[in-house]
Order: structure tokens, then sequence, then C-alpha cells
């Protein structure tokens, strides 16, 4: 009897740990996205990616207070709406200002001068996050009930939270899919990213599909922004290191530049940091970072990193 | 009537000057030919056509109209396209993507899918590759590819650099028949060249470019028999 429970219980926790790192991986997801459209298509580590994505934390936080959160459900569900659709504009907004002011200027500067403006944007981010919240952590207010979906006496954790997280997160990623497979931008983005010159010379515009993707980036760390602070409702200035880190990681896992690895990259390093936690937090970001070392070992261009030569 | 028109043309990068004062010509229905040494400027030349690299001094007329200081991407679609040096196929995108990104500017569904089939004619091999990323081809396929890829946007003009660079004498044969071809279709064609020979037979005239200036021009069969010209570049 006591083997049978305990394989029933492990079974349970083993669900649970996927469930959690499943949307954990959808959030950095939507973070790495950014991190690896920009890499493809510009070369550079944009550093100040993780510090957008905590300013679309700050801008929905923001959105919140001034609504003064009322306490009716649908008064909280119109509120969540609302910063589901502004927070995403927000950060697409500043990503393109950024790229427009700053890193066009320096296109066609050596690949470290735009990595160490990066790097300033990076703080400067946030310094503007301090300024906007102060130097301590502020508590989101909860707009959703953070219920359980599944019956209680299962074990399994499944809530509400979770279900909104997923039907976010996996419409975004398929749309995005579907746009830059299909459309005659999203194939233009596909050629920049592969050879500028030639996509020039087809009559494409590369400063304005770079400019595209950039929005499209700052669009995808804002709906992040909004995920995370439903999941973890503490938010502080800080946050977009980390986060942004652990987003680059997987984006450098799946093979950067390559737009479904960053999505894998980001669901096992979601699942390898959720199992982690479990077994003992201090080591979860320990064992997220040997994985990746570990694989990279193996594949030094990703999981799904391409190394196509053009023949000669 | 002259197609395009090049009057002193200057260009270069960063304080190397590359092109020094250039001037040519191409008429309407005509292949003209540049030939030269490795690194006398053929691909600058045409690469400052095409407005990637920018010009210094001089002037480009097209059609009538002055395109000297055209972005790249407005160029296109004046009628001025370009097959590079080393195919610069995407190699991520398949053979069909390929095609339709050489009609990025247009903006007419059904004749851009009637040029494909057009693209299929001339090169029945990308029918058959269609769905295959650009960059499994073998080099002679990716030749194909490049040059069905410009001619998506239907040019008036096409550039052609170094079509026969690396590929097998049967292939090389094969794509000046096309070249030929699309020509007698109405398209005019200034092909740059090392295979000197093959570039002048092909041609209508020709330019010698040495060293960024133009030493010598004339009809591609005088050329041919030129004394100065065999012994420079048909090796005899
Ligand atoms: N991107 C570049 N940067 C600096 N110099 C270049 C570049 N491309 C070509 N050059 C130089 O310009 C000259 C002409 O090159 P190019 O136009 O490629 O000649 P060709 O096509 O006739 O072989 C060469 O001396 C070459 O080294
Ligand atoms: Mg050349």
């Amino acid at each position: 009897m006591a083997t049978v429970l305990l394989a029933d219980s492990t079974w349970v926790l083993f669900v649970n740990i996927c469930l959690n790192g499943l949307t954990t991986g959808f959030l950095y997801a939507l973070i790495a996205l950014g991190y690896t459209m920009v890499y493809g298509i510009v070369e550079l580590i944009n550093f100040a990616h993780g510090d957008l994505f905590m300013l679309g934390c700050f801008f929905a936080w923001s959105l919140v207070s001034a609504a003064a959160v009322a306490t009716g459900s649908t008064g909280a569900l119109l509120l969540l709406l609302a910063i589901l659709l502004l927070t995403p504009l927000f950060c697409a907004a500043i990503n393109w200002s950024v790229d427009r002011v700053i890193y066009r200027p320096r296109r066609s500067a050596p690949k470290l001068n735009l990595l160490v403006s990066a790097i300033g944007v990076s703080f400067i981010f946030m310094n503007i996050g301090q300024l906007w919240g102060g130097a301590q952590d502020l508590d989101f207010p909860r707009l959703v009930e953070d219920r359980n979906l599944l019956p209680a006496d299962s074990g399994l954790q499944f809530s509400l939270i979770d279900a909104i997280v997923i039907s976010v997160t996996v419409p975004t990623m398929i749309g995005l899919a579907i746009f830059v497979k299909l459309t005659p931008l999203g194939k233009a983005m596909r050629a920049v990213a592969q050879n500028p010159m030639a996509a020039q010379l087809m009559g494409i515009n590369t400063n304005r599909v770079i400019s595209a993707t950039f929005l499209i980036g700052g669009a995808l760390a804002g709906v992040g922004s909004v995920v995370y602070v439903l999941k973890i409702p503490t938010i502080n200035w800080a946050m977009g290191f980390q986060n942004g880190l652990y987003a680059f990681t997987s984006a450098v896992l799946g093979g950067i530049g390559n737009i479904p690895g960053a999505v894998l990259g980001a669901i096992l390093i979601g699942m390898v940091y959720s199992l982690g936690s479990w077994y003992d937090a201090r080591w979860a970001t320990t064992l997220v970072f040997l994985i990746l070392i570990v694989i990279l070992v193996f594949r030094p261009a990703g999981i799904l990193g391409t190394h196509t030569r053009e023949k000669v | 009537m002259a197609l395009l028109e090049v009057q002193q043309l200057r260009a270069g990068y960063g304080p190397i000057e590359v092109l020094k004062g250039i001037s040519l010509q191409v008429d309407k229905g005509e292949i003209v030919a540049i030939i030269g040494a490795n690194g006398a400027g053929k691909t600058t030349t045409l690469m400052t056509l095409s407005g990637i690299v920018p010009v210094r001094g001089g002037s480009i007329l097209f059609d009538g109209q002055d395109i000297t200081r055209l972005p790249a991407y407005q160029i296109v679609s004046r009628g001025l396209a370009q097959s590079p040096e080393g195919r610069k196929i995407f190699p991520r995108l398949t053979v069909l993507e390929n095609l339709e990104m050489g009609a990025f500017t247009r903006n007419d569904p059904q004749g851009v899918q009637a040029d494909i089939e057009k693209a299929y004619h001339y090169f029945p091999i990308l029918k058959q590759r269609a769905k295959q990323a650009g960059g499994t081809l073998s080099g002679g396929e990716q030749q194909m590819l490049a040059i069905a890829r410009a001619l998506m946007s239907r040019p008036k003009l096409l550039l052609l650099d170094e079509p026969s660079l690396g590929l097998a004498p049967m292939i090389v044969l094969k794509i000046f028949e096309v070249i030929r071809e699309l020509n007698r279709d109405g398209v005019a064609v200034l092909l740059v060249e090392q295979n000197a020979r093959m570039a002048l037979k092909l041609a209508h005239r020709g330019y010698v470019l040495e060293t960024g200036s133009i030493t010598m021009s004339d009809r591609a069969e005088t050329m041919l028999n030129d004394p100065r010209v065999k012994a420079a570049y048909l090796g005899e």
C-alpha cells in the first residue's frame, strides 16, 4: 500500500512541476523572442531587453494604481484587458524609439560599440525604474483570484492564473509564427536576418524591417510583463536583470536568432528552474546554467541553431 | 536610346577611392560587358549602381531619371535589379520564397505568380527544388536562382556579377543561353565577368575597367580581336 501511495504522489509532484515549468517557460519565451529576433536581424545582444520588460511591469502597475483597483471581478477583468492591450504598446513604442535614436545611427559601427550602447540603455532603464517605483519591492494588486481549477483531492495545481497565462502566451506565439512564416513583412524579416545586403537588392527597406522587429520584440516583452505580474505579484527595478538573463539564456540554448528555438529553450529552462526550485530554491539558478553549459558543449550553436553555409 | 547613363561616377570605401570617375552607357535591348582583372572595381560599380555603395561624385541616369542619390530599396522598383557576385541566396528561405523576395516591391499577385512560372520556364530545375531551402542547392542551381530572383522585379536592366564564377562549363553555357534568351525577351543586361571571352561573345558592346578607370570601350566583336585585350584578358 505504501509503495502505491508513494508512486501516486511522485506522479502528482511530477505533473505539478511540469505545469509550473511550462507557464514559467512561456513567460521566459515571450522575453527570449525579443532577444532572439533582434539578434537575428542586427546581431545585437540587446542587454536592455530585460529592463524593458521591467519597465512594462511598472507601467502596468501605474495603470492599475491609477485605476485604483475596483474590487468587483468584472472591473478587474476590464483592467486586466486594458493592461494587456496598453503594456505591449508601451514597450513596443520604447523599444522602437531606442532603436531609432540610439542603435540606428550606429548600425555600421563595430558590433562592440552597439553592445556597449545597449548596456548603457540597460542602466538608464534601471534608473528610470528606480525613479518610477523607488528602491523597494512593490506589491502588484491581485487582479485575478489565484483559484485552483483542478479538484483539490487530486493534489494537482493548475490555477486560474496559469490558465490565463497559457491562453495569452500560446495564441501570441502561434500568431508570431504565422506572421513570420507567411506575411510579406515576416518573410522580409527572415530575409534581412539571413543577408541584409541581398535584402536591399530585393528592394526591401531594411531600416523599416528592423524597426518592425524592435516593435514586435518590445510588444512581446510587454505581454511578458503582464504575464509576470499576474503570476508573481512583486516587482522592483532590478527584476529585469535576472529575468532577462534567464530569457537570454533560453534564446542561446535554443539557438540565438532562431524563433522556435527561443520558445523551446525557454520551456526547457522553465522546466529545469521549476524542478530546481522544488528541490532547493538556492540551487535552481545553478542547475539552469549547468544544463546550459552542458548542452552548449554538445551543441555549440544551441538546440535548433544551424550553421547552414551557402555553397559556393 | 540610353537606358542607363553613368557620368564620371566616383565611389569607394573609407579612405580608399575605388571608382575614379567612370562613364558608361547601356542602351535598351543591349547586353554590355565590363571586363577587368580581379580588384579592378567591377563589383563596386554594380553595387554603386544598385545604391548599396554610396556615390561620391558623378551621376547615374536611369530610364530618363536621376537615381544618383536614391536608396537601394527605391532603385529596384525603378526597374534596375542585380544578381550579385557570390549569388547571395537566402539560405534558409525556400526556393519559392527566394523568388517571392525578388518580387518584394510589386503588388500584383497574379503578375508575380505568372512570373514565377516564367522563372520555372527559364530554369526548370528551380520548379523541382521549389520547396527546398536555398542553401541546399548546388552552386549552379544557386546561380540560376539568383538570376531568376532578380528577374522577379521585372527589371528593364539586369546587372549580373560574375554569373560563371566557380561553375562547371556545361552549366555556364546553360546560364549564358538563358541570358541571351531573356535579352531577346527585352531585358537589357550589364554583365561583369572575369571570363572575358565568354562575356564578349555574348555581349554587343564591352568596357575594360582597370583599377577604377575605363580604359577601353568598343563593340564586343572588335574587342575580341583587339591585340591588347587578347594579351591582357583572353590569354592569347
Ligand atoms: N567592402 C569593402 N571594403 C573595403 N574595400 C573594398 C570592399 N570591397 C571591395 N574593396 C576593394 O575595392 C577594390 C575593388 O573591388 P571590387 O569592386 O570587388 O573589384 P572586382 O569586382 O573588379 O574584383 C579592391 O581593391 C577591393 O579590395
Ligand atoms: Mg567582383
